[in-house]
Parts: structure tokens; C-alpha cells; sequence
């Protein structure tokens, strides 16, 4: 009998061999599918149970999870709807963005980073306490930048030229958040309905993750392309007819006071940029050619996602253009597509001598016990231009605040560069208005980029110069604190 | 006076009780390991330790000393880890079911189990003492084969009797007088296991002779296939009076396996599992509720079987849990198995699984495949065919119900309405298991004494 009680042993090893591989394959290869299946409750009473870590701006939360009475143990709250372009929201039902979901590790204390609060919270039973994040934001400069937007969708982002850090980031109109974050799903789902056909798009981040036309901000571009390409400086000349005809077409590209640029029979690139005239950056821009541009702009970021640590949408410069498309692009028309964030960057580059510095929002991450998480330190993103070009651009952006047509960005004792953009967006349409610049122009300490959406309300009536500017300048006199 | 010490003394002195002390050790350590348990949900749900720890901790614990005490005297060479095994995983359920009524007294419910098991773990643990007891050795039961046999039918079919018969949850596997309600296919299971046993010792001889030879395989005598088609004709019978698939192939397996070890012949497993797929099968498609279940353990997640009354929703949930529980669990306490429905009885190791983790789900199956390894292992040392066949009966039905009812949560099988041994809620099931202790005790008593049945 003892050779059949083997054979019997074996079926029984292999019955609880298949009991093995079973909940191994359950419990650990489709943990994660399990997890996500709508039905499944548990990952949201889970998401809710571990106090979700606060966002602290200057130490203050913005956002903060507070105990309740239900299965759900905390509600997310958020205390300023300025940040919401920040903070993102954090919804059992619509999922979460933002830095709820960048950092979202973190938030609920499941980074890998916190392994051994996670094992001591394993033997106490305690669940795990979600770290805090600390933003770079001034909170001064953020509220003057929401301020300054008042009731016009636009958004502006100010960073820091010398380390990337973010100082404000606001996109209008923004939302309130606590919609969202509600636990009855019915109220949630309507609310978030609600928002998505909301007049303004208030979900939207139009500071990273919407396209425009850039306008006139990207001939600073183009001027940097210009100079670094080594075959022309600032003082370069161009003819100054009044009008263009675009190569093979019956088009004509005008300045926008349908005159010459200035009263000479040449004009410079300097006195282009000052003016923003499009009739010499037209020519300049064919006779550069749409790579090296491209391959300028995408030093600048063009083309790629920045991770601050959202992803932003990676602005466009086209492909494949012919001379009368490279002629428009050259004045950021055509399909040139970019944001805030990007155009920030550009001023941010040139302010810090030619060295593009990582955009960042994460001052440093705590856990509950107040142990430091993550750091992140200054990060350089690119070098797209050479100190001595940089240096040039910088000129040519101050005289165009100085003495040129961007003067709305004037702060008394201070020496701004910057540059307006007006972009046009077919007949009819609402212009895009756009500042970028940067201040103090000789020790910068922010960099900052505008954008005013569907005119400003004012359709073709406004200008980069009296509504862009204008914000910029708040902004950074709240940097400057003016 | 010299001769009656000489015949006394090695009874007292000579016998060093190396298995009871090792035992004593182990028993410990399962006792310490049942009240951090307790603890650790106490402290979780609670947050403080109350006198309730000690209600739920303690008589177990007693009586699985006092069984200790009583196996020195009476059964000194018994197998020292079953006790400690049986107490590790009867302590752990009391622990989950305690945790999971804790969970419904947050939610303002008023039914509670622990209690309960608690009662039938004292009465299912004084059973298996007298068991040792009463049992005086592994040979007493041959004396009641074929009176095993009717009370083994007699359970079996009692679920199905007018009256008393009651149907919960879709399977009639269930007897109600007055307010108790039992589930006597778990006793069944020790009397048919006796019976088998029995019966097969008996006829081994003339179930290995087989005849001619057809396409170069054996077959049996037609007259030795008589009793296969019985018993085969009787569990389909369970499967359709009683609507339960895991019952009849829990019988039926059990019979087969013992068929085959008795006679060493394959051709009955090769028959007896055709017959029973086939069998299977066809009820699939007769009845609705077979080839249901059938549908919902291949397609858990299909809303259609998801939303059905009685569907895959238990399943799914289970799964949900098992998976919620990772590599190491929520730690008991942490989880939400109580949204699984049945998470104290049938679903029990989906609660374990959750709140323990993929390491504690490893310990419990290596526990069970432990505990079965010790009974085969009485089957293969013991010197007597029944007792032999009887240990490895009694060892094989605990794996064979294991991996139906764990096998049924985790999708390898379909699911049944079986009870995982010793963990899940239930008096029926706590006392036939604790019963199978006892015997298994009893027999590994004798496998050193030379004792044999005759034939």
C-alpha cells in the first residue's frame, strides 16, 4: 500500500501546489487589476482611510484632509481656489490631477520612500500617514497674479531664472475644488458635469497643458536663433518696405502700424524686436530656415514635456513649412503653439545668462514624523543660448519695455526686459494676448509669462501691451516687492 | 513482590514522552500566537485591550492542555504537531470571526458568530478527549464498519428529509431541529471514512484480481464494479438533492483514493473520474444551478454573472479582498473583508488572505498541507491495513475538502458550499474535524505497539 500512499501524496502536494500558484497569482500579479475594477470598493475607502498629507504653501495648507464622521474617516478640503491650477483635485469618483496625482505617492504615504513607516505602521496596525508637500509659491506673488488676471481667462506663470522654482502659477478661472472632493458620488458627478460645459473651461490648465499662439513673444526667439546662428548681431539690417509678400503667394505680412518699422531705409534686428515689426523678422526668418529655428526653440523646450513635476504639453514649432510658413512662424503665427510655462522658460533662460533652469513646484516633501522625504535641488534643464547672446536679447528686451512698444510692463527704479505678443487667430476670432519678461533686468529675480485668452473680452480690441503687461507687472512688483 | 515491581516499574520510569514534550512546546507557541492575534485586533479596532480577549483566548487554550494531559496518560507516542496545528487554526478563525463581528457592531448589526464558535470549540475539543478516551485503540471502530456505513447514509441524506431539512444559500446541506441548525455531511464524512475503510480491507484482495484485457487495460470484474457504481450513484444523488457539487466530489474522491490504495489498481481512478465528470456534466446542463455556478467560476467578472441572484458577486468580492491583501495584508484589523458576503464562514480565507497577506494565505495552506502530511504519514508507518487506510481516509478528506472549498475561493475549481476545516464558523464542521484529531491521535498511538487486525 505504501507505493499508492506516495502517489496519493503527490496529488495532495500538487492540489495544494495549484492553491499556491492561485493566490499568489491572485494576490500579488493581479493585485493591481483587481484594485482598479470600478466594483472593487476598497481602494477608495483605502484612498480616504490614511490621512491624505497636506499641501503647504509657506508652511500654510491649501489643501488639507479633515476627519469626519463617515466610512470615509477624511474629507479633502481646499482652502484657496487661486491654487487650483496647482493642487489639481483629489475625487473618489473623477480620479485626481495635479499635484494630488503627481505627488500622489507620497500624499497617501505609499512611496517606496516611506518602507519602513510602512512596515512600522504594519506591526502597530496603524495605517501610514500620507507625507506633506511644500510648494515653491510665494503666496504674495500668487495672489497678485490671480488678482491681476481678474475676471479674464488667461494664466501667468513667474519662476525663479536662478533655480526654476515656481513662484505663482495661476490659471483662470479655476474652480473650486471642494466640488469634487465630496463624498456622495452623485453630487460629485454632477458637479464635475458641471465645470466640464462651464463657461471659461475652469478645468483647464492654461498655464501648461493649453496651447496658443505665441505672437510676437516668440521673436525673441527667433532674435536668439538670429544671434546664435553667428551670421548676424542686434545690429544687423533688413529692408524696411512697409510690406512683405510672402514668397509664392499673393499674400502681404504688414507691421502692425501698416507702416515701416521705424524711419530708415534698413532697420535692425534690435529696433525690430523693440518696434515688433513682422515685416524684418519675415525676412530674417527665411533666411535663417525653419530647422535652425526649430532646433533654437526646441533648446528652449519646444517639443517636450516638462515634468515641474506635472507634465506640461509640449509646445510646437511646425514641420515641413514652406518659405511663406516659415516667414509667419517666424512672428509666432501659423501653427506655432506654445504656454505660459514654455514662454517663462524663454525669459527665465535668457535672464540667467543663457542657462535654462528646470521648472520646479516641490520645495520638499515631509512625512508625519517630519523626516525629509525629497529635496529636489536646482536642476538644469538646457543651455540654449551663450552668455554673450543672452546678454544681447536682454538689451533688446529692455529697450522694447524702456522705449519700445512693451512699456505698460514699466516699473519705476527697476530695469524690465520683456515682450509683448498679440497673436492673431483667424478673421474674426479673439486675439491671444501674451507678455513675457523678466525683472530686475541686471540681478533678475523672476521671470514671468502672461497669457490673456479669447481677447481679454475685448475680441480684436485688445493688446499684449495694455492687458498682458500690465499683470506682468504686478507680478513682478509683488516679487520685487514694489 | 520482585516480579510485580519488575512489571510496574518500566511503566513509570523507562518511557521518556519525547513527542508530549515536544507537543507541550509547541502548544505553547500556538497558545502565544492565538493571543497576539486577538490582541493585535483589539488594538486595531478597538484601541485597548478589554477582559473579552481572555473569553476567547483562554478555553481553547485549556483544553488543549487538558487534551495534553490526557494523551500523556493515554497516548504517549501520539503525533506531537496535529494538536498544535489544529489549535493554531481553530484560534486563528475564532480571531477573524471575533474581528469580523467587531466590524458588524461598528456597523450597528446585532449578529455575532464568535460567541458561538467559541461554545462549539469547547464541545468539539471535549468531544475529540473523549475520543482518546473512549476509543481505547485504533482497532475498536472495525467493529462498526457497516453500522458506520448506515449512519454515514443516514447523515448524508438527513439534509433532505421533509421537516428538517433546510436549504441556505442555494445548497439543502443543512438539518434544523429546534433552534440548531447542523450541517451532518461534515459528520458523514468520519462514517463513510470508517466505512471505506472497512469495507475495503476486507475486499481489497478481490477488487486487485482483474479480468481481461480490453485494448491493453484491465478491467475489473464486472461484480467488483457493483459497489463503485453505488457509491457513484450516491453522490450524484447528493449533488442533485442537495444542489451541491463540492459535498458529492468530496465523497466520491475520498472513495476513490481509498479504492486505490487498498487495491493499488489505477483503472478505478481512471473509471471512477470519468464516471463522476460525466456525471458532473450532465447535471451541468439539467440543472440550472450547476451549470450557474459553473458559469460564474469561469466568468467572475461578467456583469451578467455579477448581478445574477446568487452570482458571482460573493466570488469577485472574495477576489477583490485576496488581491487587497498583497504580499503582506492589511495586518488583522486594517482591512474591510467584511464586505464579502459569508466572510466568517465559507469566505473565511478570503478574509484571512486579505488581512494577513500572501505570506499568512502560504503559512495557513502550509499548515493544512502540514497537518495532512501527518496523517499520511500515520497511514504510511501504521503497520495495520485498516488503520492504515483509515489514517490516510481521514488525511486525505481534510486536503480534499481544503482545496475544494480554498480552491473554490481562489478559482482554481468551482465554488462550493463546503467549510474550510477548523478556521470557518460553524459547530457541524468544528466538530468533525476536532473528532478527526482525536482519531488521528488515537491511531498514531498504536503505530509503534505492532498491534495488527486480524485478517
Amino acid at each position: 500500500m505504501n507505493r499508492e500512499l506516495k502517489r496519493v501524496s503527490l496529488v495532495i502536494f500538487v492540489m495544494f501546489l495549484s492553491l499556491f500558484i492561485a493566490s499568489t497569482s491572485i494576490q500579488i500579479f493581479n493585485s493591481d487589476a483587481y484594485a482598479q475594477d470600478q466594483r472593487n470598493v476598497r481602494s477608495a475607502y483605502d484612498s480616504y482611510k490614511t490621512q491624505r498629507g497636506a499641501i503647504l504653501v509657506d508652511g500654510q495648507p491649501i489643501v488639507e484632509s479633515q476627519k469626519v464622521d463617515n466610512v470615509y474617516q477624511y474629507l479633502r478640503v481646499y482652502n484657496d481656489k487661486s491654487y487650483s491650477a496647482i493642487t489639481g483635485f483629489f475625487s473618489l469618483y473623477q480620479g485626481s490631477t495635479g499635484i494630488e496625482s503627481a505627488m500622489g505617492s507620497y500624499l497617501t504615504g505609499k512611496n517606496s520612500s516611506q518602507f519602513f513607516e510602512q512596515i512600522s505602521a504594519l506591526l502597530s496596525g496603524n495605517p501610514v500617514q500620507g507625507a506633506s508637500v511644500e510648494l515653491t509659491i510665494d503666496p504674495v506673488v500668487q495672489k497678485a497674479a490671480w488678482d491681476a488676471l481678474g475676471s479674464k481667462r488667461g494664466a501667468v506663470v513667474a519662476l525663479d531664472p536662478k533655480t526654476g522654482n515656481i513662484l505663482a502659477f495661476v490659471s483662470k478661472p479655476g474652480f473650486d475644488a471642494n466640488l469634487l472632493s465630496v463624498h456622495s458620488g452623485e453630487t460629485s458627478n454632477s458637479n464635475y458635469a458641471e465645470l466640464l460645459n462651464a463657461k471659461g473651461s475652469p478645468l483647464l490648465n492654461r498655464a501648461a497643458n493649453e496651447l496658443y499662439a505665441p505672437g510676437s513673444v516668440f521673436k525673441v526667439i527667433l532674435a536668439a536663433a538670429a544671434l546664435e546662428s553667428g551670421q548676424y548681431t542686434a545690429e544687423s539690417t533688413f529692408p524696411n518696405p512697409p510690406k512683405f509678400q510672402l514668397p509664392g503667394t499673393n499674400v502681404f505680412v504688414q507691421n502692425s502700424g501698416e507702416g515701416k518699422c521705424g524711419g530708415k531705409a534698413t532697420v535692425s534686428i534690435a529696433d525690430a524686436l523693440k518696434l515688433s515689426c513682422n515685416v524684418p523678422m519675415a525676412q530674417l526668418g527665411i533666411a535663417l530656415g525653419q530647422d535652425r529655428i526649430r532646433a533654437q526653440a526646441e533648446l528652449f523646450g519646444f517639443g517636450k514635456k516638462v515634468r515641474y513635476p506635472m507634465t506640461s504639453t509640449a509646445s510646437i514649432y511646425p514641420e515641413n513649412m514652406d518659405d511663406a510658413q516659415v516667414a509667419l512662424s517666424a512672428f509666432g503665427q501659423y501653427d506655432v503653439r506654445t504656454n505660459p510655462l514654455q514662454m517663462a522658460m524663454v525669459s527665465s533662460a535668457i535672464a540667467n545668462q543663457g542657462v535654462l533652469m528646470k521648472p520646479n513646484l516641490i520645495e520638499n516633501v515631509l512625512s508625519s514624523n517630519l523626516s525629509l522625504l525629497a529635496q529636489p535641488q536646482p536642476e538644469i534643464f538646457s543651455q540654449p543660448l551663450s552668455q554673450k547672446t543672452a546678454q544681447s536679447v536682454k538689451e533688446m528686451m529692455v529697450a522694447a519695455v524702456s522705449s519700445g512698444v512693451s512699456g505698460s510692463a514699466r516699473i519705476k527704479d527697476v530695469l524690465v526686459a520683456g515682450k509683448t505678443g498679440t497673436a492673431q487667430n483667424g478673421k474674426d476670432q479673439p486675439y491671444t494676448l501674451w507678455f513675457t519678461g523678466f525683472a530686475p533686468a541686471d540681478n533678475p529675480q523672476v521671470a514671468v509669462a502672461v497669457v490673456i485668452a479669447d481677447g481679454g473680452g475685448l475680441g480684436q480690441g485688445g493688446f499684449g501691451n495694455s492687458l498682458a503687461a500690465p499683470v506682468a507687472r504686478k507680478v513682478m512688483e509683488a516679487v520685487l516687492r514694489k | 513482590m520482585s516480579n510485580a515491581a519488575s512489571t510496574m516499574v518500566p511503566k513509570i520510569v523507562r518511557v521518556i514522552p519525547r513527542n508530549r514534550n515536544l507537543e507541550a512546546l509547541m502548544l505553547l507557541f500556538a497558545v502565544g500566537l492565538n493571543a497576539f492575534e486577538l490582541a493585535q485586533i483589539q488594538l486595531s479596532i478597538l484601541e485597548v485591550l478589554t477582559n473579552e480577549l481572555f473569553f476567547y483566548w483562554l478555553p481553547p487554550a485549556f483544553l488543549a492542555f487538558v487534551i495534553h494531559m490526557i494523551l500523556r496518560r493515554r497516548a504517549s507516542e501520539a503525533d506531537p504537531m496535529i494538536l498544535p496545528i489544529a489549535l493554531v487554526l481553530n484560534g486563528l478563525g475564532i480571531a477573524m470571526i471575533y474581528r469580523l463581528d467587531l466590524a458588524e457592531t461598528a456597523n450597528g448589526g446585532e449578529e455575532m458568530f464568535a460567541g458561538r464558535q467559541i461554545g462549539w470549540t469547547v464541545v468539539a475539543m471535549a468531544v475529540a478527549a473523549a475520543v482518546i478516551v473512549y476509543v481505547p485503540s485504533h482497532l475498536f471502530l472495525r467493529r462498526y464498519v457497516y453500522l458506520s456505513m448506515f449512519i454515514g447514509i443516514g447523515l448524508l441524506l438527513a439534509p433532505s428529509l421533509p421537516f428538517i431539512g433546510r436549504t441556505i444559500n442555494g445548497a439543502s446541506l443543512w438539518v434544523a431541529i429546534g433552534p440548531f441548525t447542523f450541517q451532518p455531511g461534515e459528520l458523514a464524512k468520519i462514517a463513510l471514512t470508517v466505512f471505506f475503510a472497512g469495507y475495503l480491507v476486507t475486499r481489497r484482495e478481490s477488487l486487485a484480481i482483474v479480468g481481461r484485457k480490453i485494448i491493453g487495460i484491465r478491467i475489473p470484474r464486472a461484480r467488483e464494479l457493483g459497489p463503485i457504481l453505488v457509491i457513484w450513484g450516491a453522490s450524484l444523488l447528493v449533488l442533485v438533492l442537495q444542489r451541491d457539487l463540492g459535498t458529492s466530489l468530496l465523497y466520491f474522491g475520498l472513495f476513490i483514493v481509498l479504492v486505490y490504495v487498498a487495491t493499488g489498481r489505477a483503472i478505478y481512478v481512471i473509471v471512477g473520474m470519468t464516471m463522476f465528470i460525466t456525471g458532473a456534466l450532465v447535471a451541468g446542463r439539467l440543472m440550472d444551478y450547476v451549470a450557474g455556478r459553473f458559469d460564474s467560476w469561469l466568468n467572475p467578472f461578467d456583469p451578467e454573472n455579477y448581478d445574477a441572484f446568487g452570482g458571482s458577486y460573493q466570488l469577485a468580492q472574495g477576489l477583490f479582498g485576496l488581491a487587497h491583501g498583497n504580499l503582506l495584508g492589511t495586518g488583522l484589523g486594517g482591512g474591510v473583508p467584511q464586505l464579502v458576503p459569508l466572510a466568517e464562514s465559507d469566505f473565511i480565507i478570503a478574509s484571512l488572505g486579505e488581512e494577513l497577506g500572501l505570506i499568512g494565505m502560504f503559512a495557513i495552506l502550509a499548515l493544512y498541507l502540514l497537518f495532512v502530511a501527518r496523517g499520511m504519514r500515520i497511514g504510511f508507518n501504521h503497520p495495520d491495513d485498516f488503520s492504515k487506510l483509515l489514517a490516510t481516509g481521514l488525511a486525505f478528506v481534510i486536503a480534499l475538502q481544503c482545496f475544494i472549498v480554498i480552491g473554490g475561493v481562489t478559482r482554481v475549481v468551482p465554488l462550493t458550499g463546503l467549510t474550510t476545516p477548523l478556521l470557518a464558523a460553524g459547530g457541524s464542521s468544528l466538530l468533525a474535524n476536532w473528532i478527526i484529531v482525536g482519531l488521528l491521535l488515537r491511531i498514531s498511538d498504536s503505530i509503534g505497539s505492532g498491534e495488527k487486525s486480524a485478517r
